[in-house]
């Protein structure tokens, strides 16, 4: 007689179904609009969420056994990094400075995205990208503290790393990371997909990651070379999940095209805003090169972008036309934004150099349109002054974009010897921003970008500063006081690279192991 | 477009003039001298005179500048808000009609940074 024999294991495909879609339900004490207030108030319309195809279809047991297994992997590399000195093993002292901008500036982004992700999952009505959701806002967290682990070594041998979570909040540079994720967090749970699972993971991420982490390989880093690693397999499903998130979209109403077009505008300009600090690292804080800013922008965008928008076209998806001024900038915005680090380097956590003759050709050779006819005279007359002895610093404060928060170090399209000035007005106020694309942002909301946090006007209205200070005193030291609210170690964590501890040190140190005297 | 938000979206604006003690904005660059690399933001009181503004201010953050001593300012032009505009140094920000975060940009014939590099 046949019988029906109990399978012992459930199928994948079955256990999938089982733990994810199978953990849904209809909510009967509360309508499920109260239960998910944010699901449609910014416009985006789903009609049937099990639409939701999941490319990965990972769950939540599989993820645990394969990341604690990463894991495991990556703290003995660490401590192995840990005890036979890795830090020595870098390049040169200078490289340090990329990784302060890295700990600094991106790593307290992954824990706003553990945060960012966590609320989608929440507000979604469909449980496919909720559980999606989850399992990211996991993957982000566990970035954020294997960063923060693997770059801890450093902060037992150099300056400028000890206080990165207090600096996000406060640091003038750092406000412009940390209001691009702000600005995220406070839309709806669609704007935010399109925001960082979009814009950010998929069409942005090569040029942020990469050159990162091949940097580090380049220039001796394990310790940021394993985390790379460690985080890449998750930066592929986070990639999908971005794409997959804006087809679903398309696919669901047609009513959602322009908003959502309207959403890869906005976010892919304020990406590339940001990227701009990445542009200054690749050309000038890496020791040892990897490729330019130029060419990262032409393979990571230019290319590996346009197939993907080639893809989108099909659901009416446009370029973004702010992305046109882009061909432009790619030549000029790591040399302006390494200027204005330069001149504001006595309020940075980090150091700043002008590059030597050999650099200088490097840059000539691979800006062949502009290092030499706009740039090389300014850096080699302040190189030639900091040899006297005159080494310059701003010593006053820049004007910001309203929308990115940068200093309005941006050229005008088409003529990259005069500054670009954008002005806006709302209920009798004025705004200035940076270009066309941070103009187009503001107008469209002004009534958000009105709250921005500009670091330069806060100081001014006296928000910056220790408590107990009495700026009126005799002698008061205005920059001097915003650095010890910064929680800066002035003299220490700031300045020229030249003649810093990090510099001495690592010589030091270097040659103890190097040689024998 | 207005934002669109679950509940009604008004916020003060966050640089309204009297979050700033008695004082207002003021942003000035200088054309073709990238050197600097944005305008410097000034907050000052309104009865500045623009005097000071050029010979005080302007020349503490602009003087590093080799140019910044043969800047003559009979000869200089200026723009506000990218219009042609033209100051009078012995009235005051006020006098002048210059209101909190207005934008002004000056230019001075003849001279364009180092080795004519608008740096
Ligand atoms: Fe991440
Ligand atoms: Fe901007």
């Amino acid at each position: 007689m046949d019988m029906n024999v109990k399978k012992k294991k459930l199928g994948l495909k079955e256990k999938y179904a089982h733990m994810t879609r199978g953990l849904d339900w209809q909510t009967s004490y509360q309508p499920m609009e109260k239960v998910f207030p944010q699901a449609t108030f910014e416009g985006i319309k789903i009609h049937d969420w099990d639409k939701w195809e999941d490319p990965f279809r990972l769950t939540m047991d599989a993820y645990w056994k394969y990341q604690a297994e990463k894991e495991r992997k990556l703290y003995a590399v660490l401590d192995a990094f840990a005890q036979n000195n890795g830090h020595l093993g870098i390049t040169d002292a200078r490289y340090l400075n990329a990784v302060k901008l890295f700990l600094t500036g991106i790593s307290p982004l992954e824990y706003v995205a553990h945060r960012g992700f966590a609320a989608a999952g929440r507000n979604f009505p469909g449980v496919g990208p909720r559980v999606a959701c989850l399992m990211q806002s996991v993957d982000e967290i566990r970035h954020a503290q294997t960063q923060i682990h693997a770059i801890s070594n450093y902060n037992k041998h150099y300056d400028g790393f000890h206080d990165f979570k207090h600096m996000l909040e406060r640091v003038w540079y750092l406000s412009v990371p940390k209001s691009f994720f702000d600005d995220a967090f406070s839309a709806g749970p669609f704007e935010w997909m399109i925001a960082i699972g979009f814009s950010f993971e998929y069409v942005l991420t090569n040029l942020l990651f990469v050159p990162f982490m091949s940097g580090a390989a380049y220039n001796g880093d394990m310790a940021t070379v394993t985390f790379g690693f460690s985080a890449q397999s998750d930066e592929a499903r986070h990639m999908t999940l971005g794409l997959e998130c804006i087809k679903f979209m398309l696919e669901q109403d047609p009513d959602n095209l322009p908003i959502v077009q309207k959403w890869i505008d906005k976010w892919a300009w304020r990406g590339i805003r940001v990227l701009s600090l990445v542009g200054m690292m690749m050309d000038y804080m890496l020791p040892k090169r990897v490729m330019s800013w130029k060419e990262a922008w032409e393979i990571y965008f230019e290319q590996n972008g346009g197939a993907l928008f080639a893809d989108l076209a099909r659901y009416g998806i446009k370029v973004p036309d702010c992305l046109t001024q882009c061909s432009e900038d790619k030549e000029h915005i790591s040399h302006q934004t390494w200027a204005t680090f330069y001149q504001y380097g006595g309020a940075a956590a980090f150091h700043t150099w002008m590059p030597n003759d050999e650099e200088m050709d490097w840059l000539s050779a691979k800006y062949p349109n502009t290092f030499d006819k706009y740039y090389r005279a300014r850096f080699t007359y302040w190189r030639d002054e900091a040899e006297k002895g005159n080494r310059f610093y701003s010593n006053t404060l820049p004007m910001l974009c309203q929308v990115c928060q940068i200093p309005m170090l941006f050229t005008e399209p088409g003529d990259p010897t005069k500054i670009c000035y954008r002005e806006s007005e709302y209920e009798g106020e004025k705004y200035h921003t940076c270009s066309d694309g941070c103009k187009h942002i503001f107008d469209d909301e002004p009534e958000k970008y009105v709250q921005s946090w500009l670091p330069v006007h806060q100081i001014y209205q006296g928000n910056c500063f220790p408590e107990g200070t009495d700026p009126t005193a005799e002698g008061f030291d205005p920059l001097a006081a915003v650095l010890d609210w910064y929680h800066f170690n002035n003299g220490h964590d700031n300045l020229d690279f030249e003649g810093s501890r990090d510099q001495a040190n690592f010589a030091a140190w270097r040659g103890m192991a190097t040689k024998n005297t | 477009m207005a934002v669109q938000a679950l509940k009604d979206y008004k916020f003060p604006p966050a640089d309204a003039q009297e979050n700033f003690h008695g004082a207002q904005l003021l942003y000035v660059g200088w054309d073709d001298h990238l050197m600097f690399c944005a305008p410097f933001a000034y907050c000052l009181p309104p009865n500045t005179p623009f005097s000071d503004l050029c010979q005080k201010f302007m020349a503490h953050s602009f003087g590093y500048h080799p140019d910044w001593k043969n800047v003559d300012f009979s000869k200089v032009t200026w723009l506000k808000s990218g219009q042609p505009w033209q100051p009078d140094m012995n009235k005051t920000l006020a006098e002048l009609g210059l209101k909190h975060k207005d934008a002004l940009r000056f230019q001075t014939p003849g001279l364009k940074g180092i080795n004519g590099s608008s740096s």
